[in-house]
């Protein structure tokens, strides 16, 4: 088993370093199949992996070797497939898989063909690593790795100066973020002597509550900052202006959601401190409520699919803080599925819109890109969690374990926040694909993408129709193994019935509200618009414009401060230090005129000073001579 | 009479230093150069035997012999190489030599 373990890991990697032997050169279609191949080889594993653990096996963990041992620090590359990783794993894979697949076809005209495959593997690989680590040591390493490789994927198109900016703000956030989780990994090291998780999370049910908190908290800050939760979520629509395939694989199916995977792997630590876990909840309501509304008006169709991952995400939060980490875990999964497939249909939008991102300007593609339609509106239904879809087992689960928590108003922002998730989708789905035909007068002619990309799409689509329904028994038994296993119930049965079915008529009545709002030719109303509760949502809250006004602009002006200060006190003591010996050496030169007297001269002055200072010294240390000089106050 | 006490030796010797000191300084000739410089090494030598006779120890005067031998070495080197310079160049004038300059 150790085998599938070590290609599930590596495979991502040799895919990367072999697209990266053609990073200078031109397009190659080989460096594309070859990591996608290594992909597929990696699914396998992991496939394999499932089965085995799914059979009942015990969960496997090895130490490929010794990575620090330095006193009582002893930290192993170590790497464990237990019930969560292994479910990490699949998602990671299958997504990827499907993303690089897509990918050739999309990046088809590319110049960086070779490099994005590069990239795109060694970001797999990094993710692995993460969800694989058996230490908070190895996590943190795959966590940086990501936001590396997120980096290099967002600023992929490098010379538009608004992606590399948005890619330095990614990695910038993330940087403060990553600062307080390095703070929390050394806290758990420091109180608990160890961050391999096992040991870690033995020896915390003894430690001071107050301790644990901290611990929580810091490590939450590093969770917020990956997955994009607010103050720190600005960075994910900003980062939309990457490549389409990469906006579906890592800023919406793996990558974000590894902030939701730290809190369901630190579950022993999360259930020690309940009062953090209500503070993540909280957060992650409010979060899911915010990005929804952001969505609503937002006019980048790019944008509006980040906004519904933020949301989502907040949804996963809200049930990994209440302690359903399993529920968390299920939605993160179902989630990965039908997001990656929104994302890519709104690849094959973009594309046959020559990258046209206002759903404003669309319209009517239904008839020209069926199967896209087809599978966005999978994707939306499946968003929305109308029955039967992957959406509804997960997210009115959330939903449920709010309510049977007691968490009523968790349960009315989620409630609320689940029509506005309904609404926007279908907002979306509408303004693309029905309506008037608003993009023929711009000169676009629409085509469907290629059918390898369609045919690519289709598993996720598969996915996301059927990964509620089929998987949420089997998922429950094997990842209640190592997570608390709570069902969900609401016991009385009126009240169940009534809060599905009326859950489930308020997000049909939003669908429906959204296709006769936009189905139709496309009203624009200035009096709403010009109001001001949609200026505020459009603006985002005017948190960008705020970050930029007190932060960048003070930051900025600090730095000019600094720069000043730089250069006339650090560098000019640096400059003056040189510049006395070359002032020295440029005056003294003459010396060295070549006449043997003037040196005869030098050395005889050089012989006296000498003399006069081996009798100066000799006067020095005779006693008579110290006593009169200490009688001085000279010495 | 005045006896002549290690003192005179002393001062006769810083005299003679003196000399050999302001002649290395001033002198322009290299044959100069070579008078002033042995003035110098036997002002030291008229200082060592006169210490080694005041404290009866042969060590000062042993030590005079050696500096004359090896000024004598010198000498002959140095003069040596001053006949080849004048053989090239027709002067021994110092400040002419200034082929090192920096």
């Amino acid at each position: 088993m150790e085998l599938y373990l070590y290609t599930a890991l590596f495979a991502p990697i040799v895919g990367s370093l072999f697209a990266a032997l053609f990073g200078m050169s031109k397009k190659n279609i080989i460096a594309g199949l070859v990591p996608s191949a290594l992909l597929f080889v990696s699914w396998l594993a992991s496939l394999k992996l499932l089965i085995y653990i799914l059979g009942g096996g015990e969960a496997i963990h090895v130490e490929l070797m010794t990575w620090m041992a330095t006193g009582d620090l002893y930290v192993p590359y170590g790497f464990i497939v237990d019930q969560v990783s292994v479910t990490m794993m699949m998602v990671v894979t299958t997504v990827s898989t499907v993303v690089h697949v897509y990918s050739i076809g999309y990046m088809d005209h590319d110049k960086g063909f070779n490099r994005f495959f590069a990239w795109l593997s060694a970001f797999v690989f990094s993710m692995m690593v993460l969800v694989m680590s058996d230490n908070f040591l190895g996590l943190f390493i795959g966590w940086e790795g990501v936001g590396v490789c997120s980096w290099g994927l967002i600023g992929f198109w490098y010379h538009k100066e608004v992606a590399t900016w948005a890619a330095n703000e990614a990695f910038i956030m993330n940087r403060i973020a990553d600062l307080a989780m390095l703070i929390g990994i050394f806290l758990v090291y420091w109180n608990t002597g160890s961050i391999q998780y096992e040991q870690a999370f033995a020896a915390m049910p003894g430690l001071d509550t107050a301790v644990l908190t901290s611990m929580g908290i810091f490590l939450f800050i590093g969770a917020m900052g990956k997955s994009a939760q607010f103050p720190l979520h600005t960075w994910l629509a900003d980062a939309m202006e990457g490549p389409t395939p990469v906006s579906a694989l890592i800023h919406a199916a793996t990558m974000v959601t590894a902030g939701v995977y730290l809190v369901v792997r630190a579950n022993p630590l999360y259930d020690l401190i309940p009062d953090v876990g209500l503070f993540i909840a909280s957060l992650g309501a409010f979060v899911a409520m915010f990005a929804a509304t952001m969505a609503l008006v937002n006019r980048d169709m790019k944008r509006i699919i980040a906004y519904s991952t933020l949301s989502q995400l907040g949804y996963m939060f809200v049930a990994a803080g209440l302690g359903a980490y399993w529920v968390a875990l299920f939605h993160l999964m179902a989630h990965a599925f039908f997001k990656a497939l929104l994302f890519l249909g709104a690849g094959n939008v973009m594309h046959a819109m020559h990258d046209e991102l206002d759903p404003f300007k669309m319209g009517d593609l239904k008839a020209s890109m069926k199967w896209t339609w087809i599978f966005m509106t999978l994707a939306s239904v499946a968003l929305a969690g109308i029955y039967p879809l992957a959406g509804f087992f997960s997210k009115d689960l959330i939903l449920e374990v709010s309510f049977v928590e007691h968490h009523y108003i968790l349960y009315t922002v989620l409630l609320l926040t689940a029509g506005l998730t309904a609404f926007y989708s279908f907002r979306l789905v509408a303004l693309i694909f029905h309506g008037d035909d608003r993009h023929s007068e711009n000169g676009v002619h629409p085509h469907e993408a290629y059918n390898f990309m369609l045919y690519a799409m289709l598993p996720l689509a598969i996915l996301a129709v059927v990964a509620g329904m089929i998987f949420k028994t089997p998922y429950f038994e094997m990842v209640t193994q190592v997570l608390p296993a709570i069902e969900y119930h609401i016991h009385n049965h009126t009240t169940f019935w009534i809060m599905t079915i009326g859950t489930q008529v308020f997000v049909i009545a939003a669908i429906a509200y959204a296709y006769k709002k936009y189905a139709k030719a496309v009203k624009v109303d200035k009096k709403v618009e010009s109001g001001l509760l949609y200026q505020l949502l459009y603006n985002q809250y005017f948190i960008p414009q705020f970050y930029e006004e007190y932060f960048t602009k003070t930051y900025r002006e600090l730095s000019a401060m600094m720069w000043k200060l730089d250069m006339k006190v650090v560098d000019a003591t640096v400059d003056g230090v040189a510049n006395i010996f070359y002032n020295t050496g440029k005056a003294t030169h003459t010396m060295q005129n070549g006449n043997l007297s003037t040196m005869l001269r030098w050395m005889v002055i050089g012989t006296v000073v000498l003399l006069a200072l081996a009798a100066a010294f000799t006067f020095g240390q005779s006693e008579s001579v110290v006593k009169l000089l200490s009688g001085l106050g000279a010495i | 009479m005045m006896e002549i006490t290690l003192q005179h030796y002393m001062i006769l010797s810083v005299v003679l230093f003196a000399i050999g000191l302001i002649g290395v300084m001033r002198r322009k000739n290299l044959l100069m150069l070579f008078f002033a410089t042995e003035i110098l090494l036997n002002a030291v030598n008229i200082a060592f035997a006169a210490i080694g006779s005041y404290y009866g120890d042969m060590t000062g005067q042993m030590f005079a012999f050696f500096i004359i031998a090896i000024a004598a070495s010198e000498v002959a080197v140095g003069l040596g190489l001053l006949v080849l310079w004048y053989k090239r160049t027709g002067k021994i004038d110092l400040d002419a030599m200034t082929s090192m300059r920096g």
